[in-house]
């Protein structure tokens, strides 16, 4: 059993208790789960945790109805999260779909390990990412955050709850095996420190009110279950009072705010971090565990004055089409290293309209991409 | 909506949703009925009543009443449920769920909502048939009887609701039927007041689908079916067992008390705080 008492400003921890307490600290105060390999541990700390701060855990049947209880509870009022990894993520897409439609937020965290399938309960991968895009049903756009070290996993947790509250929207947190269980040391800001977002309140008369209100900001003020609004939800096509409705305009008007939620607001969105972009020719694009390999192999690359940079994007989705089409444009050469046959490289070509070189640098069999690995790369290529 | 009297009227969101999708004779409408006369009846505040519901024309409901109304997925009302309650144990939290819905897709959700105890009341509306998809066979469709996925007859066994519910731990499982509306009624307030998770199992018809591709007759004849094969459980003893082959017994079959799970888990909240 994982046990402790939230305390000490650092300390060493685990990348899974790290999501656990940002999830806490902003504000989450139910979870659903079911247990699996690599995720068990945020659970663990939930069900110990939780009910000391006033929230609740619950273990449920399988990872469908863990999404649909926690769906149930952010309806209700609570923030509330789940964590999984690729099975139940697979599991979990009905119900992404759902909350996507019913714009009910909710945060999933996936602690990515390999498949298909069963696949590597204890290895590492990164080949859910084109799940964490398009994994549900229909005209579905994604936010997903990518951590890369203990910290993050705090901080980022914390920020998807935000993102979720501010657009109404699930947010995905794409962790991996390792940052999931490595240890490292986080110093912990004071709660005051942290900004925390909550959903914006209707402030019109009930009998005006409209959960799916159409407004310029493409984001409707969202009254709980018990407040006094008596609304309807569905995963029907909806007008903007929530009924169902077959009307071809109502129709596209939905899902034309389902999708300019998230696109037009790209820019607050996405969070990039680079490193040597000033000047750099070559860049390595990757993201999460391999992010930090790829930083250590530009470093290497500079020692032997060869222009490489990095590009880490911190928000996998949306992707970055502007910044990467204006990054692209400088460079000569793009090498996208990923734990998996090729997936994020697949953006990154489809916005080069241009003449750069892009390259994928992959592995799949369970190791880590190694900073070596990516400096010959470099040397390979350049 | 003759059927539909002033006392309905009230929980009834006339001016959204109206007309509704289902067949005129449909017994869900009636079931409709006797649930919101429950819910005057206890005179619960429409703001505290949560109605949740899968996918079907049983579940179809929630969208016409004026509560707080969740339209889940297929088969999963259950599971969203649980996080409704959880999150705020104050709300009267009622699912309505089909045959299908219930125990084939949700059949997952079922036992585990039965076994866990949250204060839950579930009407379950078994007509024997997918109706919404067009007349398919269920897990409740009797040996032989005909659905457009089993043409042949329908060669698997049929789930006894009630034996299910019971043996998977729920402590509260009623069956009723649409014909007898006022009985109905008493059903769902017990299973509303009832501290923990409560089944009531309403014997429909889908005369449009079922009814006509098994000869059942109309709705007419098919809630005749349904007073003639009713014996409250009250009378069951009194019956020669020769009598009861082929029949269903109605009322409370099954009332125990257990701990319920929100009641629990204000304990654990209470001792992983330190103040017990
Ligand atoms: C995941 C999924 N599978 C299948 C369906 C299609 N579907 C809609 S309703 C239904 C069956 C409904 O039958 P039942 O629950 O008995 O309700 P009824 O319509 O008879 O009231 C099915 C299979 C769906 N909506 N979702
Ligand atoms: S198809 Fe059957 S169950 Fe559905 S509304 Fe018509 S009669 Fe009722």
């Amino acid at each position: 059993m994982v046990k402790t008492t939230i305390q000490k400003r650092e300390r060493l921890i685990l990348g899974n208790r790290a999501c656990a307490e940002g999830a806490i600290a902003a504000g989450c105060r139910f979870f659903a789960g079911y247990p699996i390999t690599p995720s068990t541990e945020i659970a663990e700390v939930l069900a110990w945790e939780l009910p000391k701060v006033g929230g609740k855990f619950i273990q449920m049947e399988d990872e469908i109805a863990s999404l649909a209880a926690v769906i149930g509870a952010s309806v209700a009022g609570v923030k509330s999260m789940t964590a999984t990894s690729g099975p139940g993520f697979s599991l979990m897409q009905e119900h992404i779909g759902y909350a996507f439609m019913a714009e009910v937020p909710c945060v999933i965290v996936n602690v990515q390990r390999g498949g298909p399938s069963t696949g590597l309960p204890t290895k590492i991968a990164q080949a859910d990412t084109m799940q964490a895009r398009w994994g549900t049903h229909g005209d579905y756009h994604a936010i997903a955050l990518a951590p890369s070290s203990v910290a993050e996993c705090f901080h980022f947790t914390i920020r998807a709850f935000n993102l979720s509250e501010k657009y109404r929207t699930p947010v995905i947190v794409l962790t991996d095996e390792v940052v999931g269980h490595m240890r490292e040391k986080v110093t912990f800001p004071e709660s005051s420190e942290i900004k925390i977002i909550n959903r914006m309140k209707p402030t019109v008369h009930p009998g005006w009110y409209q959960h799916f209100e159409v407004n310029p900001h493409f984001v409707s003020p969202m009254a709980s279950f018990g407040e006094g609004y008596r609304y309807n939800i569905t995963g029907l096509t909806h007008n903007p009072d929530g009924f169902p409705t077959a009307r071809p305009v109502a129709i596209k008007e939905k899902l034309d705010k389902l999708k300019n939620k998230i696109t037009h607001n790209v820019n607050d969105i996405v969070e990039i971090r680079e490193e040597f972009m000033e000047d750099a020719h070559i860049a390595v694009f990757a993201y999460g565990i391999v992010a930090r390999a790829a930083r250590q192999a530009v470093h290497m690359a500079r020692e032997k004055r060869i222009k490489a940079g990095l590009i880490q994007p911190l928000t996998v989705w949306p992707f970055p089409d502007v910044y990467m089409e204006h990054m692209l444009e400088q460079l000569d050469l793009v090498i996208v290293a990923e734990l998996n046959q090729g997936q994020l490289i697949r953006e990154v070509m489809r916005v080069n309209t241009g003449k750069t070189r892009v390259r994928g640098l992959n592995r799949y069999d369970s190791e880590l991409i190694t900073p070596d690995q990516i400096f010959q790369k470099i040397r390979e290529e350049k | 909506m003759a059927l539909l009297s002033k006392v309905t009227h009230q929980y009834l969101r006339t001016k959204k949703q109206f007309p509704n999708v289902w067949c005129a004779g449909c017994g869900i409408g009636t079931i409709m009925g006797a649930i919101i006369r429950a819910i005057d009846g206890l005179k619960l505040p429409q703001d505290d009543v949560v109605m949740v519901s899968g996918i079907g024309c049983s579940s179809r409901m929630p969208v016409y009443v004026d509560f707080n109304t969740l339209h889940a997925t297929h088969g999963r009302p259950l599971a969203f449920a649980t996080g409704v309650k959880l999150a705020q144990p104050n709300l009267k939290v009622i699912i309505i769920t089909g045959d299908g819905d219930a125990l084939a897709i949700g059949g997952n959700h079922f036992i585990h909502a039965c076994r866990r105890n949250i204060d839950l009341t579930t009407i379950l509306i078994n007509n024997s048939t997918y109706g919404m998809t067009g007349g398919q066979v269920a897990p409740t469709t009797p040996f032989m009887k005909i659905g457009t996925t089993a043409p042949y007859g329908n060669r698997e066994r049929s789930f006894d609701i009630a034996k299910l519910a019971i043996a998977a731990g729920a402590p509260f499982v009623a069956r009723g039927t649409v014909y007898h509306m006022v009985q109905l009624r008493k059903l769902v307030e017990e299973a509303i007041q009832k501290k923990g998770f409560s089944l009531v199992e309403v014997i429909s018809h889908c005369h449009t689908l079922y009814g006509r591709l098994n000869k059942e007759g109309g709705a007419i004849e098919m809630l005749k079916w349904q007073k003639e094969h009713a014996i409250p459980i009250s009378a069951a003893g009194k019956v020669p067992p020769e009598k009861l082959r082929g029949k269903f017994l109605t009322g409370v079959l099954w009332d125990i008390d257990f701990p319920e799970y929100c009641e629990e888990y204000d304990k654990v909240m209470a001792e992983a705080q330190g103040k017990m």
